[in-house]
């Protein structure tokens, strides 16, 4: 059984070395992205191997799911530019191989490409240093290290809840947490003020996308709402659940459905900012009763965090959803020259 | 020395291999996975090394690694836009060498 085991870490261990290396040197781009994506998935496999389900499910969720969404939707804008500009040329080299660029630059001039071999086996030099040197610092590293968690297990029952990756989440480290909703508020508010890209590169979505959009997104609905419930006292939790409920947006979005334009105004807006208003008031509510900011109460511990949690549950959905948008939805419909920064509108 | 000190292994040999990547490739798309590769790493070395508490579940690393993968999609999130925009300036998502001559 342990011969077993250790052949199966082994085992994935080496493939999600080698499909990193794939990902990082595969000359299509979109080929790479696809990798990457199987790559997150057997990452959330690792994850269940160390006895982490938690993570599994955010990195399932966020981590192959939403960041592969987002970078091929990256990657077809990239090519749509290109070709609506007819830049043919640098198109066929953007999605060109690092090698053929080495090549080039051997054929233009042969000094050129020693100085860049002398480099990069310099670098890999460096950098198998780098790595023999974290190596011996991991191996040399005393087998028993108790960490946290005798604190947490002491507490967790004065934490309102019976998950100790939530208690530590929302109760013993909720500021890490409060600041992180802070953080995807601000990454979407960079993303709506630097885009300014045409919204109609969508098309009809076809019959397939269409009933599965159908069939899929009561499913991942019900999924999201059990995944909030039960991160109490198992795996799952808001981020979990979040991530979920994007999906099912960035699904419906891929589906060609658009939410009326009365809900992109201040409906939008309310439902962004929810989970961090809600996280701010609470904590600041704490320090009315002459505690401290964020120090939940054990009695109201675990109502408040199902509160906190069903608010940012709806945020980070809401959030990654409009994050995969892209650009700022308009509440009105503006003619394009009305826009302000409409000049590639044309 | 158990199985996790092999996740933890594998974790340093993806941070390397992102870290050489964002090095030489000079598109920016490439750039973007190089990092994400990087943090994966970063967080496989994270967990395996606090199985060490065993038999008790050291939490906080798991919430720290929960954390960190809301934030690094958010990140890769800007990042992509930031590149688009770039394309859109500059007509390329690729940084110009400066040894060229």
């Amino acid at each position: 059984m342990t011969l077993l085991q250790w052949a199966f870490d082994g085992l994935l261990g080496i493939t999600l070395i080698w499909l990193a290396w794939r990902t990082l040197a595969s000359a299509d781009l979109f080929k790479a992205i696809v990798l990457f994506i199987a790559f997150g998935l057997l990452m959330s496999l690792a994850w269940v191997r160390l006895n982490a389900p938690d993570i599994a499910l955010a990195e399932a969720a966020i981590g192959a799911g939403l960041t592969g969404a987002l970078l091929l939707v990256a990657l077809a804008r990239l090519n749509v530019v290109a070709a609506q500009t007819g830049d043919i040329e640098s198109n066929t080299k953007q999605i060109s191989a690092p090698e053929d660029s080495a090549r080039t630059t051997a054929v233009v001039g042969q000094g050129v490409s020693n100085k860049h071999n002398l480099f990069q086996y310099f670098l890999v030099l460096m950098l198998s240093a780098v790595a023999a040197g974290l190596a011996y610092a991991v191996l040399s590293l005393p087998s028993e290290a108790p960490g946290l968690s005798r604190d947490v297990a002491e507490n967790l029952n004065v934490s309102g809840v019976s998950n100790p990756v939530t208690a530590v989440l929302l109760n013993f480290r909720g500021y890490d947490t409060l600041l992180e909703m802070a953080v995807l508020l601000l990454a979407l508010l960079g993303v709506w003020s630097l885009n300014r890209l045409p919204e109609q590169y969508e098309s009809s979505p076809g019959l397939v996308l269409d009933m599965l959009s159908r069939l899929l997104v009561p499913l991942l609905l019900l999924v999201a709402g059990y995944l909030l419930w039960v991160g109490s006292r198992a795996p799952g939790g808001a981020f979990q659940a979040g991530s979920v409920l994007a999906a099912a947006g960035v699904l419906l979005l891929l589906a060609g459905w658009r939410p009326a334009a009365r809900f992109l105004g201040w409906p939008l807006r309310f439902a962004l900012i929810i989970g961090l208003a809600v996280f701010v008031s609470v904590a600041l509510l704490m320090m009315l009763p002459g505690g401290q900011l964020l120090q939940l109460p054990p009695a109201f511990a675990g109502a408040l965090i199902l509160l906190i949690e069903t608010a940012a549950t709806l945020s980070i959905g809401v959030t990654l959803a409009a994050l995969f948008y892209g650009s700022r939805p308009r509440s009105e419909q503006i003619p394009p020259h009305h826009t302000g920064s409409g000049g590639e509108n044309e | 020395m158990n199985n996790a000190y092999l996740y933890a292994l594998t974790g340093i040999v993806l941070f390397t291999l992102g870290l050489y990547a964002l090095i030489i490739y000079s598109h920016l798309l490439r750039k973007i996975l190089a990092i994400n590769i990087m943090a994966s790493g970063v967080f496989l070395q994270l967990v395996a090394l606090s199985t060490r508490a065993r038999p008790l579940l050291d939490a906080v690393p798991h919430a720290m690694v929960i954390t960190g993968i809301v934030v690094a999609v958010s990140a890769t999130a800007l990042a992509l836009a930031l590149m688009l925009r770039l394309r859109d300036a500059s007509g390329s998502a690729e940084l110009i060498e400066e040894s060229t001559e």
